[in-house]
């Protein structure tokens, strides 16, 4: 049953995993900081950053497909300087992880933030009192604590990458083999007649996918919790 | 050892105070809302105050004409809080060690002495959540110590604790006193805790210093007495006479002499003895056909009204000075002034700590 799937089909789903993984990956440490800046400090600009941060849960991911082409395309002001240092994103897989991190860092950044806003500030001025500085306040203290809140943040950020279509299908394009991903592998064969059998198994595999990522989380969150004694 | 002068806007009243501390353990006292906690902060540099002088042992932490500013974990302060502030994540030996993580000093505190003083040996292997209240707050002190702190800050460490943990826990902080050298600023609207912790009172109101004095002057100014809980009371230093068959121990002091149940302190030992206010009734001749046994005799040294229409009176004895709450009726009915001799009738007696006046 499993063999109407081609090599093509097969690449699109490690596609999809290597995309939402580097994607995952890349947005934790920037999306950290800004969850950061967001619960903790108050500084001028911060309702435009938060602004910013979100744009892209708001805007149709068509149009953030369109503004990465315009920032990242060849002739974009980023695309082109990038272009001269031999970095493309634009029509290759690192673009989709690109349009995919993009799309995910909203969900991680307020996963993130609501993480932050639950660790109690007392503890970690109890640390500085003990001879922590600052960076060392949040390595030993506040990242520890965080550890549930970064769980559900990346498993967030992951299954939207994961399932990434509009801003992915137009700023990386539906390339077999090179940019196509389980949902525009999906799109490619409901447009074609006779090939349903693939995109059911590719729904399913999707679901899987899916669903595993957040079992592992939630086990992974439940360890962590316990071990904080909550 | 600390000298703070400190000027800030909190959000209900403007925080003006001046006051220098010798050794040993020195109490913030005042009531809620008086600037404990805030004074106690700037010190540890977790507020910023707008206006400020703070130094321990003549080392400057703060001073905001010269602009100068020691972070939080440059000042060496120990802060034991009253909401103990355990990491979670930790277990309790690596919760005791994390302020030996930062520590320059090379002599630090010997880990197995204060584990033993604080008698934590069997939790060392345990998380956090599996505390206690009074445990999590024995090793809040321990991790305090063991950063090798020049100042311990103790900001109501008790208060979130029921009477039974705070019987656990207030012997340790006395064992701290007497065995660690580290002077103590300790936050307290208790003036029990504080007659048996303290060696020097500052009494605080609306943001100002009232008073800065030793203990015993404090105790025993009717003033002040306002400033306290139901609980607040004269020290008196006796002596163990007697154990009567009876089951009672009899003290005395300068001829005079006060009945409470049976001490396991030995004949001839010297105790402190508090009085609450409230369990002195006055009386202006010798009273008879009645239960109490503790009468003793004295004149009025000083009446105070205070604001919730109520009087102090400070009955001096041969013993020392005993204070009474009496309410302004029964002040008129008795036509009670300076020097007018009375009997002072105690309702009974607790045990202050046996070593501090």
């Amino acid at each position: 049953m499993i063999d109407v799937l081609g090599p093509l089909e097969w690449q699109a789903v490690f596609l999809s995993l290597k995309v939402a993984c580097w994607a995952t990956v890349a947005i934790l440490p920037v999306g950290l900081l800004t969850a950061f800046a967001l619960a903790r400090w108050e500084f001028r600009g911060k309702t435009i950053l938060n602004g910013v941060v979100h744009l892209p849960l708001v805007l149709p991911p068509v149009v953030t497909g369109y503004l990465l082409l315009l920032i990242f395309g060849r002739q974009g002001f980023v695309g082109a300087a990038l272009q001269e240092l031999g970095i493309v994103f634009v029509f290759r897989w690192t673009g989709a992880a690109l349009a995919a991190a993009v799309m995910a860092f909203p969900l991680m950044v307020r996963a993130l933030r609501l993480g932050f806003e639950a660790i109690d500030p007392k503890l970690e001025q109890a640390a500085q009192t003990l001879g922590a500085s600052p960076i060392w306040v949040f390595a030993t203290v506040t990242l520890p604590l965080m550890i549930p809140g970064i769980l559900t943040g990346a498993i967030l950020a992951f299954a939207k990458a994961l399932g990434e279509f509009g801003a992915t299908i137009t700023f990386a394009a539906n390339i077999p083999g090179q940019t196509q991903t389980i949902p525009t592998a999906i799109y490619a064969a409901l447009q074609v007649p006779g090939q349903e059998n693939k995109a059911t198994w590719l729904v399913m595999i999707s679901i899987v996918l899916a669903l595993s990522a957040l079992l592992l989380s939630e086990i992974l969150a439940r360890q962590a919790r316990r071990r904080l004694g909550a | 050892m600390l000298d703070v002068r400190l000027r800030h806007q909190l959000a209900r009243l403007p925080l003006d105070v001046e006051f220098s501390t010798p050794k040993g353990v020195t109490a913030l006292f005042g009531p809620s809302g008086a600037g404990k906690t805030s004074i106690v902060n700037a010190v540890a540099g977790l507020m910023r105050p707008t206006g400020a002088r703070i130094s321990v042992s003549g080392q400057v932490l703060c001073d905001t004409d010269l602009k100068l500013w020691v972070p939080p974990h440059r000042r060496e302060i120990g802060y034991i809080f009253q909401d103990a502030r355990l990491f979670p994540h930790l277990t309790v030996k690596a919760n005791l060690s994390y302020g030996r993580w930062f520590s320059r000093h090379r002599n630090q505190p010997n880990f197995d002495r204060i584990v033993e003083m604080l008698g934590l040996g069997t939790l060392l292997a345990r998380r956090v959540a599996a505390l206690s209240g009074g445990e999590k707050q024995r090793v809040a002190i321990g991790r305090a110590l063991l950063a090798a702190p020049k100042l311990i800050l103790a900001d109501e460490p008790l208060a979130a604790l029921d009477s039974e943990r705070k019987a656990e826990i207030l012997p340790y902080f006395e064992r701290l006193r007497d065995e660690v050298d580290t002077p103590i600023l300790y936050v307290s609207h208790s003036l029990a805790e504080i007659a048996r912790l303290a060696t020097t009172v500052v009494v605080l109101a609306e943001g100002r210093v009232v008073t800065c004095a030793p203990t015993k002057d404090v105790l025993q100014n009717p003033a002040l007495l306002q400033y306290g809980d139901k609980h607040a009371g004269a020290v008196l230093q006796m002596r163990v006479e007697t154990h009567h068959a009876d089951g009672l121990t009899e003290l005395g002091s300068a001829g005079e002499s006060l009945l409470l149940p049976r001490l396991g302190i030995a004949v001839g030992s010297p105790v402190c003895v508090r009085i609450a206010a409230q369990d002195v009734i006055l009386s202006t001749e010798h009273p008879t056909g009645l239960s109490a046994l503790n009468i003793i005799a004295g004149t009025i040294k000083q009446v105070h009204q205070d604001i919730n229409c109520g009087a102090t009176v400070a009955v001096q004895t041969a013993a020392g000075v005993i204070l009474a709450r009496l309410t302004l009726r029964s002040l008129q009915a008795l036509n009670l002034q300076e020097g007018s001799p009375c009997y002072a009738i105690v309702k009974s007696v607790a045990l202050a700590d046996t070593d501090q006046l």
